[in-house]
């Protein structure tokens, strides 16, 4: 047992902290909020530069073989400063599914190049009239020949407006259940057919809606085995919202961090209002979510990382982290006062990415269920 | 960043199961005891069971072996506490005041004198502290206590009352914060001292609790002598050294394996248990409510978890020990409340009634509930020491 990072995810930490301190200001989230593409080039290739692409690909595709552990850190720093862009899309979501199911080829052409900073991926997985979870597909992907057919709308697609490559999960089979003829193909973004909107979201990202119209896809381009694609899936989801988890980690930090600041700073009564115990019990709340978040979160991180299951520990973690960074960033605002309801203020910055990340890869009543379900209800 | 234990930590984890497998006392198993029992029974179980662990060397398994422990590492200790829990072995709170509180501020504090007097029949299990702590005008303003200790030549004298001192009528020892400067600003006045529970001029009186159980008490003392050896540590630095021993408490992570259990219970309850025609366990709200107590109570072991941590690098939790007890007694309240709802009117009946569920467990510790928040440094207190001592927040 030990709950201290080693010695070189510290300098890990450090290292990310400083850089996008210096380089990813709350400015930039503000700045991308009317950008059309949603991330400043420079600091994309700079974080190319960094290894932070590759961080998970093995050294053999051009990365450094990191571990989850590694990319967790990396996201925490990046939910510190709220930074915008396309690396979760692109490392954890598109990344991980090529690592995990991706052909040799496909790793060989794909990895390298993402390492690289010269591919970004998502993945379409929602559509209108599911919830959260992985089994409501009704896109079409009909083989035609050496190709297959797509037809029908995704949603909440992040970046697929610039996307490369859009990893697309399509059924191609009614199976018996909803889990059986799911399919995950690697689609070109620039596709004849496809239309990418770009959706007004909460938290100033890009995600959009992506109408598959009669979309064609070599045949070759399936990721994983041919309706075999739910339990890729299923483990995407899974690593997905542990990545969540440690991006709303390192935003609730820093919710936490300003709020507790303005405490001891902002006076009323002739005294700071934390030394008022209605404040500084808010704030006592806000230590058990925020180090309750993190070590939860750290445990699956870690389990991911060592390859043990972690069906459990990444619900739990999620639907703890989920309610805790509502809480907080809401106590944020509560104990600020008024200032921080201005635009000019950074708290709703966080407001707005807490819920944002809690609704993303199921929120903490989705994951309740499924912890409910792992206890035997 | 490590979650796991090593091959010796899981064998003796093994041990330990294979220990209490064949070693629990059977009664304490049948009856569902708890641990905020406290009768002449439930007090010989654990005396007997604590003796037991002592003759082991396991009662007090972190400390030095020349006091009767094993040096064992804190991630050991966490092991035991947790397996025992799980279990729900005897015990009760003069375990948890003698091996967890007063014995180490002993070690900490007191004379090699001392040390050989109290600490090794402590680790045997065969003798026990109680906490003089509270008065009747000193709760949570611990530091305000008025009881006086008056150095007369080669002795104090000890005059005042304490109050909710549990155990004081079974202890052999009581562990007094007394003032010994009343001129000095009232942190600084304070001492501590061991005092045997025999001496001439103590009178406990009993205190029934609201469970019906007598568990503490009022302790007058009136012209106590003791001997001046009974101080422990420097005179009027009783406060610090109260505050250290308040931070001494072991990672707590009994609790949350306790609770593991109990949800377990409920889990298998819910399963077995129709209402109304209906399987509970179908029911979506109460999937939701065991869910969330589940969740609440890996994050409160990977809390107590972490004040192992600081242990093993030797440091002192600070205000990481508040964060579990604030927590932690309020997930207890969430859980007891949430096992009642699930019993319905059965909640009604303890122990003894052929209807009652589960042993009645729930039900004792629904009427437990309420001092989960208070005993020890009430929710309010420690919620104050997070936010001033962990987070800097000012007093004025």
């Amino acid at each position: 047992m030990d709950l201290e990072f080693t010695k070189e995810q510290k300098i890990l930490k450090s290292s990310a902290r400083d850089f996008l301190k210096k380089e990813c200001p709350s400015s930039v989230m503000r700045e991308m909020k009317e950008d059309e593409k949603g991330y400043p080039e420079a600091l994309w290739a700079k974080m190319a530069d960094l290894g932070w692409l590759g961080v998970m690909v093995p050294e053999a595709y051009d990365g450094i073989g990191g571990n989850f552990m590694d990319l967790a850190i990396i996201l925490e720093a990046m939910g510190e400063v709220c930074c915008p862009g396309p690396f979760f899309s692109t490392v954890v979501l598109g990344g991980l599914a090529i690592l995990d199911a991706g052909s040799e080829e496909q790793k060989k052409l794909l990895l390298p190049k993402l390492a690289n900073g010269d591919l970004i991926l998502t993945l379409a997985l929602s559509e209108p009239g599911a919830w959260y979870g992985t089994s409501v597909i009704n896109v079409q992907a009909v083989a035609d020949k050496d190709e297959y057919v797509i037809n029908g709308t995704k949603l909440f697609v992040e970046n697929a407006h610039i996307a490369d490559y859009i990893l697309c999960a399509a059924r191609t089979d009614k199976g018996g259940s909803p889990d059986e003829g799911i399919t995950l193909f690697l689609v070109d973004g620039k596709s004849k057919g496809i239309t990418c909107t770009v959706l007004d979201t909460l938290a100033y990202d890009k995600q959009c809606e992506v109408v598959f119209d009669n979309v064609r896809v070599p045949a070759d381009n399936i990721i994983g085995e041919n309706g075999k694609a739910f339990s890729v899936l299923e483990n995407l989801q899974e690593k997905a919202a542990v990545g969540k988890c440690a991006e709303m980690v390192g935003c609730i930090q820093t919710a936490f961090d300003m709020t507790v600041a303005y405490a001891k700073d902002r006076k009323q009564f002739g005294r700071p209002i934390g030394s008022f115990q209605a404040i500084q019990h808010h704030c006592a709340n806000m230590v058990i979510d925020v180090d309750g978040a993190r070590f939860i979160t750290y445990q699956a991180a870690w389990k991911i990382a060592e390859g043990l299951p972690t069906s459990m520990e990444a619900s739990m973690a999620k639907a703890w982290t989920s309610d805790a960074s509502r809480r907080v960033t809401f106590l944020g605002h509560q104990i600020h006062g008024a200032i921080s309801f201005c635009e000019e203020h950074d708290m709703h910055l966080y407001y707005r990415k807490a819920k944002a990340a809690e609704v993303a890869f199921g929120d903490g009543d989705y994951h309740l269920e499924k912890v409910a379900q792992q206890l035997g209800l | 960043m490590d979650f796991g234990f090593t091959k010796e930590q899981e064998a003796f984890r093994l041990e330990v199961r294979e220990y209490i497998k064949t070693e629990m006392p059977q009664k304490w198993e049948t009856l569902g005891y708890t641990v905020w029992e406290e009768t002449d029974e439930s007090w010989a179980i654990t005396q007997e069971w604590n003796r037991k662990l002592g003759a082991k060397g396991w009662l007090a398994l972190t400390w030095p072996e020349e006091y009767g422990g094993l040096g064992r590492s804190p991630v050991d200790q966490l092991i035991l506490d947790e397996e025992m829990a799980a279990a729900g072995t005897p015990t009760g709170v003069e375990t948890m005041i003698t091996i967890g509180w007063v014995c180490p501020t002993i070690m900490l504090f007191g004379t090699d004198e001392q040390k050989k007097k109290y600490l090794p029949p402590a680790a045997r299990g065969e003798l026990t502290f109680c906490l003089g702590y509270s008065e009747p005008d000193a709760g949570s303003d611990l530091a305000a206590v008025s009881t006086a200790a008056v150095e007369d030549g080669d002795t104090f004298v000890v005059n005042g009352q304490k109050v909710w001192t549990s155990i004081a009528h079974r202890a052999d020892y009581c562990w007094l914060a007394a003032r010994t400067d009343p001129d000095a600003p009232k942190h600084k006045g304070v001492s501590m001292f061991v005092v045997d529970m025999k001496s001439p001029g103590i009178t406990v009186r009993p205190l029934i609790n609201i469970l019906g159980f007598h568990s503490f008490n009022e302790v007058f003392f009136d012209n106590v002598i003791i001997p001046k050896e009974s101080l422990v540590g420097e005179k009027n630095n009783g406060w610090y050294q109260l505050a250290i021993a308040l931070d001494f408490e072991r990672s707590g992570v009994g609790g949350p394996a306790r609770m593991k259990q109990v949800i377990d219970g409920l889990v298998q309850y819910c399963k077995e248990t129709k209402r109304n025609g209906t399987p509970l366990w179908k029911d979506k709200g109460v999937q939701q409510e065991l869910a969330r107590l589940a969740v609440d109570a890996e994050v409160l072991r990977l809390l107590c978890y972490r004040i192992t941590w600081l242990q093993i690098n030797k440091k002192t939790p600070n205000y990481e020990a508040s964060v579990t007890k604030v927590f932690g007694s309020e997930l207890l309240d969430r859980l007891s409340n949430v096992g009642m709802r699930i019993l319905g009117p059965y909640s009604q009946l303890d122990r003894g009634s052929k209807w009652a569920q589960l042993h009645g467990g729930i039900t004792r510790s629904y009427l437990n509930s309420p001092s989960m928040g208070i005993g020890g440094g009430t929710s309010e207190i420690q919620r104050s020491i997070i936010a001033m001592r962990g987070l800097g927040l000012p007093r004025k």
